[in-house]
């Protein structure tokens, strides 16, 4: 609780000094709804890093899962990735919220302490979306691992899962880095649909502050603080992505 | 409660069920998409033409314009576009004197929000497919005399389709769910029918499950489609290799 404490008081902070930092640049209609886009603005941070750090290690399994042999897992998983990926994810929030929360609290027991706040449901459903699209991706990651690589891992006598660890998961994130990139991009984008779902997120702040004005430069704002982040995300995934690369050239020079 | 067994139903046709409603609904974003994607193909075209042109002015406006598009989400372009060109219009016709009350057709302004978003992801796909076409295909061209349009029209053209199908077919998925944020603007598609079915019915998970499945289904037949096309698109490669 301590930890939540502090990082709200963090947050309120933040938003403050950011509201009047900008104060002198700021247009009037700007600064008078400051700290809701900068409100906003951390709540769709939370839910990009948060779907996305659980969207990759359900994908990564998923993965694993629609490479193997065993029927009974690559099945499922196929299953899994063709109904997420072919319905929209605006249909996936509504279905969660307004369709799974109807069961109230005597329908859902203690799962409805997740559905009845859009947060959850918008967490919850974000990351299931994202982890089909990315465990896609990775799949094509770990198909195109070179073979003689785990040719040679076998040889050496490792094991399935050290074979996994060490030779092909290293190798498939380098490949699949640049398509999971644009996913993680298109899911900062799509994460502004869990506005429909009630949650306050930079999406939900702007159309509430454009419904009392109807005045079109809030979108503008909207749109600028959007580009703040999708340009700062493509920047730290590039450096992820130089990051990723090093080990297997540095091998290589040997 | 929503006891989705209970419910189906409510799925029949006729006067006792909803099925004919979301029918329609279908039919509705069927149409949406396919509108969106003519205006977006064409719309794609132009973008791509500017990107790959001489002019340095029209290349920076056509770059700015797809890293916005990638950037801002699709929820945003579309509402920007609804009440943009809702005032655009209105400011414009102030300009000419006329001052009449009226509303932007909701149809119609999911279709230009759909189809901007859909131009910028195909410049890309045509600018690559325009730069895939061997070089000398078009020195042919130029040898037997043919004029710019003539080697754009019957060499360039008909051979960026088979480089582009890929990346449209893609393209095609994608506008095909993003036609569901339509119905945050009222739009009569699949997914507005079902929520209005669902709330009257009081049988909302029915409903958005029905949504979801013709969805899958939809996106489902457009995957066959896709991959039966790109065989098609094919077929001249495989010659020319063998």
């Amino acid at each position: 609780m301590a930890i939540g404490q502090s990082y709200r008081e963090i947050k309120i902070w933040l938003s403050d000094s950011a509201c009047i930092g900008l104060s002198p640049v700021s247009p009037e209609l700007f600064a008078r709804s400051c700290p809701r886009f900068i409100d906003g603005f951390f709540i769709s941070i939370e839910l990009l890093v948060l779907a996305s750090l659980f969207g990759f290690v359900i994908a990564i399994g998923l993965a694993v899962a629609r490479t193997s042999n065993v029927g009974a897992l690559s099945v499922p998983a196929f299953v899994y990735c063709y109904v997420f990926r072919g319905t929209p994810l605006l249909v996936q929030l509504w279905i969660f919220y307004f369709g799974f929360g109807s069961f109230g609290a005597e329908g859902l027991g203690p799962f409805w302490l997740v559905f009845r706040d859009g947060y959850w449901v918008g967490l919850v459903v974000l990351t299931i979306n994202t982890s089909a699209y990315a465990a896609e991706i990775f799949r094509g990651g770990i198909v195109n691992v070179p073979h003689g690589q785990i040719e040679a891992a076998l040889a050496i006598g490792m094991g399935w899962w050290t074979k996994l660890r060490r030779i092909m998961l290293p190798q498939a994130l380098q490949i699949s880095w640049p398509a999971y990139s644009n996913e993680i991009i298109l899911l900062l984008k799509g994460s502004a649909l869990v506005s429909t779902i009630t949650v306050l997120d930079l999406m939900g702040q702007t159309r509430t502050v454009f419904s009392r004005s109807y005045n079109l430069e809030i979108f503008l704002y909207a749109i600028l603080l959007y580009l703040v982040l999708s340009g700062s995300l493509t920047i730290i995934l590039r450096i992820l992505e130089a990051r990723l690369r090093t080990p297997t050239q540095m091998s290589r020079q040997h | 409660m929503d006891f989705v067994p209970a419910n189906i139903g409510l799925l029949s046709f006729g006067d006792q069920g909803w099925g004919d409603e979301l029918l329609a609904g279908c039919l509705i974003t069927i149409q949406l998409a396919l509108a969106s994607l003519s205006v977006g193909l064409v719309l794609g075209l132009l973008l791509a033409g500017a990107k790959l042109s001489q002019n340095i002015v029209l290349r920076i406006l056509a770059e700015a314009y797809i890293a916005f598009i990638r950037a801002v989400p699709e929820f945003l372009i579309i509402l920007l576009f609804y009440f943009g060109s809702e005032q655009l219009l209105r400011y414009l016709l102030g300009l000419a004197g006329i001052s009449i009350a009226f509303e932007l057709p909701r149809f119609l302004a999911a279709v230009i929000g759909l189809s901007a978003i859909f131009a910028a992801y195909a410049a890309e796909v045509f600018r690559g497919a325009y730069l895939s076409v061997p070089e000398g295909q078009i020195e042919a061209g130029v040898a037997i005399g043919m004029t710019n349009g003539q080697i754009f029209f019957r060499i360039r053209l008909p051979q960026m389709w088979r480089f582009a199908i890929p990346g449209l077919g893609n393209l095609w998925m994608v506008l095909l769910k993003d036609t569901s944020l339509a119905a945050v603007i009222a739009v009569n598609d699949l997914l507005r029918q079902s929520k209005i079915a669902g709330e009257s019915e009081r049988a909302p998970l029915t409903f958005y499950l029905a949504a979801g499945a013709l969805y899958l289904l939809l996106t489902g037949v457009s995957d066959i489609f896709r991959e039966r096309l790109e065989r098609r698109a094919q077929r001249g490669l495989a010659r020319s290799a063998g």
